[in-house]
């Protein structure tokens, strides 16, 4: 068969196809263009670590989207009510609660007290608080699972966040993503498992919070793009056409599974899978960002083309942030139906130590609409039951004014990890509920205080996964998402079915 | 003999064989053994009853079954599983768990054999009845506990006479025991392509492969081996794996993520010390505590910038001295991991949960690294106006050494000295600067136990901590006064020298074979798996300091002159049941080539590689999407523009919150941590990286143009032209399917580029061949596109 005359297609017919033979055949048969068949590992020891994975039990959520609200939103302008706050507004506050507090900028011996000039309401069956900064989000009242008794360990913005998205304040650790990419693996083949989607600035935090860690580097978030193709490297070089891509695909396979006849390597195996995976991430990922058959309906309740809200000017100087932000959001719910598991939504700019009142009506105008549409429409399509939907931030704002030194005037607050307020909808959690409570100025919580980790476990919980059993070795040491030398609990008051939650 | 395997042996390689192993025993096994090998180093040991029992393998993990509640963390009812000396001391009851010698009268056996469910142990699982009767027969037996093999002293086997080479000695000794006949050796463009990759992490030319090929010389191995230690390209290939262990990066990291413009410095002074075969006992002194060697050099202080890779976080609220104690943290975590493998970061809370380390044992390795002051200055080639810059510098300086000092108490203080920080990191980029690091001499710093390592909580009622090693490791020869860091240094090198050895032994091992001899390359301690072959690991190690006198060249020839290095990569279908993960070395291993190493090569072969050693790191355009990660918009250096586009891998500034996504998607670590051994992964988006992105794209094109411009026969014009195009990105000579397949593809192409000369001008790019039809070079860019992505050309085989 080494004659020059024999054609190479009569090579491939005549030679001894093997096992990678088959994988190849098989993979070919497929699609191929961004259907629901992909191809099985026939030859070779490699399984796809992405592929589809039992959960510890039956899982109430399938897939989260996870709004990262990184600076920190002030939650007694959003969420918690506190009428006696305002009274004492301006006035000194009791020593013992400031003792051995820590600080990130306020000065402790001549900060006081800061009511909010924000109006609260109850809202829906549930009566839940709402400021009127929110809206929309307010009418979602019953399908809001709102804990108010959140606290965590870290009162610094990197370490906070690397706390609330990787368990624990250090680098190199994974992701909650990564974690339930790792435990589930993805629905969909053709995307990643686990999707990043930004708005304006970016987090002091950076890539660092949706890194893999130790876990395999196809459990990495992938930053999907605001502008042009959503996943890097998607389009073909300018001048190639997808026949001559498709073409190359089909030589390089070729030239792959003649060498693996050679060296039998599943490596090169599994190399040619993920060629055609690229290949058909190339077809579905621009339908994904094609919004041309979303009804016009759709396209105003997530506010895709508001313009920019022009009072309070965004920090970031970014334009179109509305704009981006109303996209994210039905970007967000377009990945939900196409089986991705995971979506962190970041917006970076709540960091309010000044010019708090135009800093909150900015940014929450920005997300009250979008994250109130993209809830109502999860329910309408039947898919919230099964989607998470979480509001959460590193940590909270202090009830005290921000008096930092250098500061004319008390516009703004501070750093507070003692009780801030986070949310959940859908997914499973126990709609129209307010778990914990904090005392009368917001310092502390009163009863029901909810851990980080605490709080990670449970929404492993919802995935059907046991905090304490999806571990990964590094270093000789069981790690999880849920920090190993601290007892986490699943808070069977935040699930609305508690079966498992022992 | 179905099992039989057709391999054809080199004459010399055969010799090899036969001189070592008793053929007899060869085959006399070979038909017997067709099991399953178990894992664990010894892949031949019986399981008979009264077999003596192996303590690491049988017993530590039923133990282990026990520590989660009775370990390092908890001692529920006073007990702690983690060494003997725990074991058999009094718990809460006051009298001890296990009497050796005596099963029947231990509490231990009486516990986890209880029929009572309230008393039996562990509460959820209970063991199983073999794993109650191993214990039972481990504690009669005298409940030996032998030290873990990685902190024994080195045990260094004579070889047998007539022995040609160590290494093959001890893994054909394995081999035959099991049965297992090792793979032929490789083809010479397999073994060239083989060196050049894992030595310099650069491809070998053309020409260089025709010669190494023709070349009849008993040496040509050993001289081309040779060249390529004594090429600069070496240190480039292993400086970047040394870089990977010292977290090396170009910025602070956190949030604000300042670019340091003086980092490329460490990393050129490693290049450098690696090219110069540094030895690796010197190599550790100088970057532990090269600012206190008498008659130090101002390399020596370069050196210290190991520990300046600790992130500093000038976040506007951050307490600078926490900041401090957790840079202070992050130092002896690395040295723990970088030269003991063992992972001591837990201890700075509690007890290490699986190890016999305090966490007393942890501040006193603490108190080494307290006293470190910041500082910077010309280290070489000062400008002419140096003293004004030092002075405008020191200002600053003294402003914020008297703020530091009043910050640890006055919590005021923060704010202002996070922000002179910040300006100081600003201050030493302009000035021109290099930092590194000093041992406080006046007013140092003490140091005591943090209650759950929170440094405002020092125990200062238990005493200052003196500083040690923990007593895990070999004790430190007394001093007089409390020992320096140098004292510390010199005791990694000599008394704790079988551990840095070993470690060091196994990591080089890895980067030349893909896996290590002990797997948990990172973390030896009793979780990891004992090492594949155990003599051969102390061997080495020994002869590493004794012979080689910690000469890491010398340690890279030693292995990649042995016939195990140069086996054949292929794998054999008949091995997939016995040894599928060639644990036993059968052949040697298939590695997907590392980050950088893959644009290097694209580049090399692309003609488009510019190869300067060392300088200012270089930033090769990244997308704008990936560079606003970043908080602060303060992108860095600009986007380098000329020959900086295309310098190697190793030279790419690392801003840690906006890595280059070609770098992260193929495996490089992101400074975080030290991380000694890189994943290997294989996924789509790589694919989508190697086809689209624009590096590689251009390189695509830059190989086509250098196709397009050889001198080829015109009577076989493609075909000789595709010919040297695959002996030039693989290595060797082309087969007839390559060629056709290709030949295909580029009629394809000619095909829709003579319909779309507008495309054709588009793909070829700024890399045009001169003289050419835009519809011919855009073609050869398809080609050449190819031939980069295909599985051979990215793997060292």
């Amino acid at each position: 068969m080494n004659t020059m005359q024999q054609s190479r297609r009569e090579f491939l017919t005549t030679s001894t196809g093997g096992l990678g033979g088959m994988a190849l055949t098989a993979m070919l048969a497929g699609d191929g263009f961004g259907g629901e068949t992909t191809p099985r590992r026939v030859a070779g020891q490699v399984l796809n670590p992405l592929a589809a994975r039992e959960a510890h039990f039956a899982p109430k959520a399938k897939s989260c989207i996870f709004f990262f609200m990184a600076g920190a939103p002030s939650q007694f302008d959003l969420f918690d009510y506190k009428p006696e706050l305002n009274k004492l507004h301006g006035q000194k506050m009791p020593e013992s609660l400031t003792e051995g507090v820590r600080f990130a900028f306020l000065q402790k011996d001549s900060a006081t007290l800061m009511g909010s000039p924000r109006k609260f309401r109850q809202h829906g069956e549930s009566g839940m608080w709402f400021s009127d900064a929110l809206p929309h989000i307010a009418t979602c009242a019953d399908d809001i699972c709102m804990i108010k008794s959140m606290h965590t360990d870290q009162f610094n913005h990197h370490p906070g966040q690397l706390f609330m998205q990787c368990g624990q304040p250090n680098f190199g650790l994974p992701s909650m993503g990564s974690w339930v990419s790792y435990g589930l693996g993805t629905e969909n083949e053709n995307m990643p498992s686990y999707v990043v989607l930004t708005s304006g600035r970016g987090s002091s935090g950076g890539a660092t919070l949706w890194a893999n860690g130790f876990l395999s580097s196809v459990h990495a978030g992938v930053l999907l793009r605001n502008e042009g193709p959503p996943i890097l490297n998607l389009e073909n070089p300018s001048g190639m056409p997808t026949s001559l891509q498709r073409k190359t695909l089909d030589a390089l396979a070729e030239l792959n599974q003649h060498r693996y006849r050679q060296v039998h390597d599943p490596e090169i195996d599994s190399r040619i899978s993920n060629y055609e995976l690229a290949f058909r991430m190339q077809a579905a990922a621009p339908e994904l960002t094609d919004l041309s058959r979303e009804t016009a309906e759709t396209l105003k309740a997530y506010g895709v083309d508001r313009k920019d809200f022009e009072a309070g000017k965004d920090r970031s100087g970014s334009n179109n942030q509305f704009s981006s932000f109303g996209t994210n959001c039905l970007m967000a719910r377009r990945l939900v139906e196409r089986g991705v598991r995971f979506i962190n939504i970041i917006f970076a700019s709540w960091d309010h130590h000044s010019g708090l009142d135009e800093g909150v009506r900015y940014n929450a105008t920005m997300a009250d609409q979008p994250i109130a549409a993209l809830i109502n429409d999860l329910k309408q399509r039947g898919l919230l039951d099964e989607t998470l939907v979480v509001w959460a931030s590193e940590f909270g704002r202090t009830p005290l004014g921000e008096n930092r030194p250098g500061y004319e005037t008390v516009t703004g607050r501070d750093h507070h990890p003692n009780a801030f307020t986070v949310f959940m909808a859908g997914g499973g959690c126990k709609a129209g509920t307010v778990h914990g409570e904090t005392d009368e100025i917001g310092w502390n919580p009163l009863r029901d205080p909810v851990h980080v980790n605490d709080f990670h476990a449970t929404l492993l919980h919802l995935f059907g996964l046991d905090h304490r059993k999806l571990t990964y070795r590094h270093q000789g040491v069981d790690h999880r998402l849920t920090n190993i030398t601290r007892e986490s609990h699943v808070i069977p008051a935040l699930l609305a079915d508690q079966t498992h939650a022992g | 003999m179905s099992g039989r395997i057709e391999i054809e042996m080199s004459r010399r390689f055969l010799r090899g064989v036969y001189a070592l192993v008793a053929i007899g025993a060869l085959v006399g096994t070979h038909a017997t053994t067709r099991g399953e090998i178990p894992d664990g180093a010894s892949l031949t040991e019986g399981h008979a009853r009264d077999a003596p029992i192996d303590f690491q393998r049988e017993i530590r993990p039923v133990l282990e079954k026990c520590s989660s509640c009775h370990g390092g963390v908890k001692k529920t009812a006073g007990l702690s599983v983690l060494s003997r000396e725990l074991l058999m001391a009094d718990t809460d009851a006051d009298e001890p768990s296990v009497i050796p010698g005596d099963a029947a009268g231990s509490e231990l056996i009486r516990r986890v054999s209880s029929s009572d469910v309230d008393e039996r142990m562990p509460p959820d699982e209970p063991l199983s009845q073999s794993e109650v009767q191993l214990l039972r027969r481990w504690i009669d037996a005298g409940a030996s506990w032998p030290e873990h093999w990685a902190y024994r002293p080195l045990v260094r086997n004579a070889l047998p006479a007539g022995t040609t080479h160590p290494i093959d000695y001890f893994v054909l000794s394995q081999l035959s025991q099991a049965g297992v006949w090792p793979s032929p050796k490789a083809d010479r463009p397999t073994l060239i392509r083989r060196l050049f990759l894992d030595l310099t992490g650069l491809l070998p030319s053309t020409r260089e492969v025709a010669a190494f090929v023709r070349d009849r010389s008993p040496t040509a191995y050993d001289d081309l081996v040779n060249g390529l230690l004594g090429s600069e390209h070496y240190g480039e290939r292993w400086a970047r794996h040394w870089l990977d262990e010292a977290r090396y990066a170009d910025s602070e990291g956190y949030e604000k993520d300042s670019v340091k413009s003086d980092a490329y410095h460490f990393r050129d002074w490693v290049i450098r010390a690696i090219n110069e075969d540094m030895p690796f006992d010197e190599f550790t002194k100088k970057q532990i505590a090269g600012d206190l060697l008498p008659d130090r050099t101002s390399d020596d202080l370069l050196a210290t910038k190991f520990h300046l890779q600790a992130q500093f976080n000038l976040e506007g609220g951050v307490d600078s001295e926490e900041d401090r104690t957790k840079r202070v943290i992050d130092r002896i975590n690395t040295v723990g991991t970088v030269w003991l493998a063992t992972t001591i970061g837990c201890c700075q809370c509690h007890d290490h949960p699986y190890d016999p380390i305090a966490q007393g044992d942890y501040y006193a390795l603490y108190a080494f690294f307290n006293n470190f002051d910041l500082a910077a200055d010309f280290l070489d080639d000062p400008p002419e106006d140096a003293e004004q810059k030092r002075q405008q510098r020191m200002k600053h300086w003294n402003v914020i050494a008297d703020l530091s000092r009043r910050q640890v108490t006055d919590k005021n203080l923060s704010f202002e000295l996070q922000g002179k920080l910040t300006n100081l990191r600003t201050l030493d980029n302009k000035l021109g600067v290099t930092r590194f690091l000093l041992e406080r001499t006046s007013d140092r710093r003490k140091t005591y136990v943090f209650r759950r390592g929170d440094f405002l909580q020092p125990l200062v009622a238990e005493g200052e901590v003196a500083p040690g090693p923990p007593r895990l490791w070999p004790p430190m020869k007394p001093t007089s006064g409390h020992a320096s860091r140098l004292d510390f240094a010199n005791w990694l090198t000599a008394e704790a020298a079988p551990i840095v050895a070993r470690v060091r032994v196994n990591r080089v091992w890895m980067h030349l074979f893909g896996r290590p001899l002990a797997a948990q390359t990172i973390d030896f301690g009793s979780r990891g798996e004992l090492p594949s072959h155990p003599e051969l690991l102390d061997w080495l190690a020994d002869w590493f300091i004794h012979e080689a006198g910690w000469s890491r060249k010398e340690l890279i020839r030693m292995i990649v002159s042995s016939e195990i290095y140069r086996q054949s990569s292929d794998t054999r279908l008949d091995m997939a049941q016995i040894d599928a993960d060639n644990r036993l070395l059968w052949r040697q291993n298939r590695l997907r080539v590392d980050a950088e190493i893959l644009r290097d090569i694209c580049l090399d072969v692309s003609g488009l590689l510019y190869r300067e050693i060392g300088g200012p790191s270089v930033r090769p355009p990244i997308p704008t999407h990936v560079a606003k990660q970043s908080f602060v918009s303060n992108p860095g250096p600009p986007v380098s523009e000329g020959k900086d586009r295309y310098r190697r891998g190793v030279y790419t500034l690392c801003r840690r919150t906006a890595i280059d996504p070609n770098l992260l998607t193929f495996d490089c670590p992101d400074a975080s941590a030290a991380t000694p051994r890189r994943e290997r992964s294989n996924n789509a988006l790589q694919a989508l990286a190697t086809l689209q992105n624009e590096v590689f794209l251009e390189a695509a094109q830059g190989f086509a143009k250098r196709l397009l411009g050889l001198d080829v026969d015109l009577e076989q014009i493609d075909r000789d032209r595709l010919g040297l195009a695959i002996q030039m990105a693989l290595s060797r000579k082309p087969e007839v399917f390559e060629v056709l397949t290709l030949a295909d593809l580029l009629a394809d192409s000619r095909s829709f580029y003579r319909r779309h000369p507008e495309e054709a001008v588009r793909l070829v790019g700024p890399h045009v061949a001169e003289g050419v039809d835009p519809a011919e070079n855009a073609s050869w860019v398809v080609v050449a596109r190819t031939i980069l992505n295909l599985d051979e050309f990215i793997t060292r085989q």
